[in-house]
């Protein structure tokens, strides 16, 4: 009895007080589950993004400018029905773009959440199984919320018991109650262990002194350090100015069609277009510097679990720097290079997924390598 | 754990939640009315114009920018809550290498996770109030975090010096 009540005792808190990499990556712990799903996730929202820049943001802002010159044309002939369907048409079109974005920042955001919980794990005061079921309900809404988020523009409200939500929406939001349930759980669980007086520190991943891991430790702090400093130069110099401009021309393009001068509207509708690409190409390269850098440090922390050799780690950590900086700097080329830096922009964005699938197959030879030698008598 | 990497974990899991508590309760809520109230005054200011009915228009447009301007705050500070969560959380993670004295290192978690806190909260103020608190209170908190991780950066490579031969 004393055994088996130590036996429960000691699976409480094993992880917390463990020290070994190994015993953490089990098959199906919920380290493997966080950083196989973690890697995926970002991996997937990547490859969803760039599919997204390529084929659809810029042929929808386009089809979106050219709806606006037949507004201020339905303004100046008086016709407000037709207005109204144009505004619809707008609507929808900016819904699609809106929902691709959406989707697009949470599975990136939500594999980064999924890598550090896979971190913090052995501070995770729980047994086995509940650590693993927390990483599989993370999981499970980290996948609903995204794919709920791009159905939104295809379900509507169609069959919806709600005014104004539909579906697809009730989805998305179910996603995120689930990934917030396990957050909070695993909060609940790093304060359990911080409550227990523990003998020893465990290792949360061995102090990997390797040349991959310290490049893409200092590159991504670098990275983040580059995006808050644009983000601080961009709020503090552009942000207002462009705000005010962006009321300023939909007046101007209002007033210009009412009054019959249709060539100052369309001045207006382009020169609207350009001031939208310009706050776009600005907020794209700020959050992607700083996102890139983010997953930079992280592929950092996990490279012990990364099963290659020095040579390639050393391969994919400079492909995926370079992707990092590449990327960034000519989303914001775009407005003076235009498809040009856009097509640059967009191979910054493969060399980044790239590099994450061939850290991720590093991770899944690990995974095999362990399994492989726990069968082994 | 120490001290400074305690705060930087609990302080960036519970902003991480916040922030998520505060998307789902902006989405369900808030979020679908707002994007119809905003295309809605858009396209009636458009319509008044077709009418010319200009003092409507202009109204309408007025509301549109006000709905807006709301609308890209509320977001922004959704993102930034949750983004700089995992900037806490990644540094909390990494705290034990930077290479200076426990009584610094609290200080400077200290200052990134009230730089943290500040910069969002001053975005969502600015939905509040147009006057210069708000915007004041995002600097601040901006300027506090890009001080904290340029000496992060520094203790980062402070440890590595300190640890050569």
């Amino acid at each position: 009895m004393a055994r088996r009540e130590q036996v429960v005792r000691h699976s409480a808190i094993s992880s917390a007080s463990s020290d070994s990499l190994s015993r953490d990556f089990e098959p199906l712990s919920a380290q493997r589950l966080l950083v196989i799903g973690g890697i995926a996730l970002i991996t997937v929202g990547m490859i969803f993004g760039d599919i997204f820049a390529a084929f659809i943001l810029h042929p929808n802002a386009d089809r979106i400018s050219g709806l606006l010159m037949a507004v201020t044309r339905a303004v100046a002939a008086h016709n407000s029905r037709n207005v109204q369907l144009e505004f619809d048409s707008i609507g929808a079109l900016l819904e699609n773009r809106g929902t691709k974005v959406d989707a697009h920042a949470h599975i990136i955001d939500f594999g980064y959440l999924a890598l550090l919980l896979a971190l913090v794990q052995p501070w995770v005061c729980f047994n086995d199984k509940t650590k693993q079921r927390l990483a599989q309900i993370f999981l499970i809404g980290g996948v609903l919320l995204p794919v709920g988020v791009v159905l939104i523009h295809y379900v509507g409200l169609t069959y919806s018991p709600l005014s104004t939500i539909g579906w697809a929406s009730i989805v998305a939001d179910f996603g995120g109650l689930l990934v917030i349930l396990a957050c909070a759980a695993e909060l609940g669980g790093i304060l359990r262990y911080l409550r227990r007086v523990q003998p020893v520190e465990p290792n949360l991943f061995p102090d990997d002194r390797s040349w991959s891991s310290r490049a893409l430790l200092s590159g991504g702090t670098l990275l983040i350090l580059a995006g808050f400093v644009y983000g601080a130069y961009y709020a503090g110099v552009h942000l207002y100015s462009l705000e005010a401009r962006d009321s300023q021309l939909l007046r101007q393009m209002m007033t210009q069609a009412s009054a019959g001068d249709s060539s100052s509207a369309n001045q207006a509708v382009n020169d609207y277009g350009a001031l939208q690409a310009e706050v776009a190409v600005s907020i794209a390269a700020h959050a992607h510097v700083i996102e890139f850098g983010l997953t930079a440090m992280l592929l950092a922390l996990i490279q012990p679990y990364v099963f290659l050799s020095e040579r390639w780690r050393r391969r994919w950590t400079v492909v995926l720097l370079a992707g990092s900086v590449i990327l960034p700097v000519f989303v914001r080329m775009e407005l003076r290079w235009g498809l040009l830096a856009g097509g640059i922009a967009d191979f910054g964005g493969l060399l980044v997924i790239l590099a994450l699938l061939g850290m991720l197959a590093g991770v899944l030879r690990y995974t095999r390598k362990q399994d492989a030698a726990e069968v082994r008598p | 754990m120490i001290g400074s990497r305690k705060l930087l974990i609990l302080s960036g899991l519970v902003l991480a939640i916040f922030g998520m508590a505060y998307g789902l309760h902006y989405a369900i809520f808030i979020e679908h009315q707002t994007l119809d109230r905003m295309g809605g005054s858009l396209g009636q200011a458009f319509v008044h114009a077709a009418e010319r009915n200009l003092p409507q228009a202009n109204s309408s447009l007025d509301d549109y920018a006000q709905t807006r301007l709301n609308y890209v705050r509320q977001v922004d500070a959704h993102s930034h809550w949750i983004g700089l969560a995992m900037l806490l959380l990644v540094l909390g993670l990494l705290f034990d290498r930077v290479g200076f004295s426990e009584k610094r290192r609290i200080l400077l978690a200290s200052s990134l996770t009230l730089g943290c806190v500040l910069f969002p909260f001053g975005v969502t103020v600015e939905t509040l109030d147009r006057g210069k608190v708000p915007q004041a209170i995002a600097v601040v908190g901006s300027a506090l975090i890009i001080a904290s991780l340029a000496a992060v950066a520094v203790g980062f490579w402070h440890a590595r010096e300190s640890r050569q031969p």
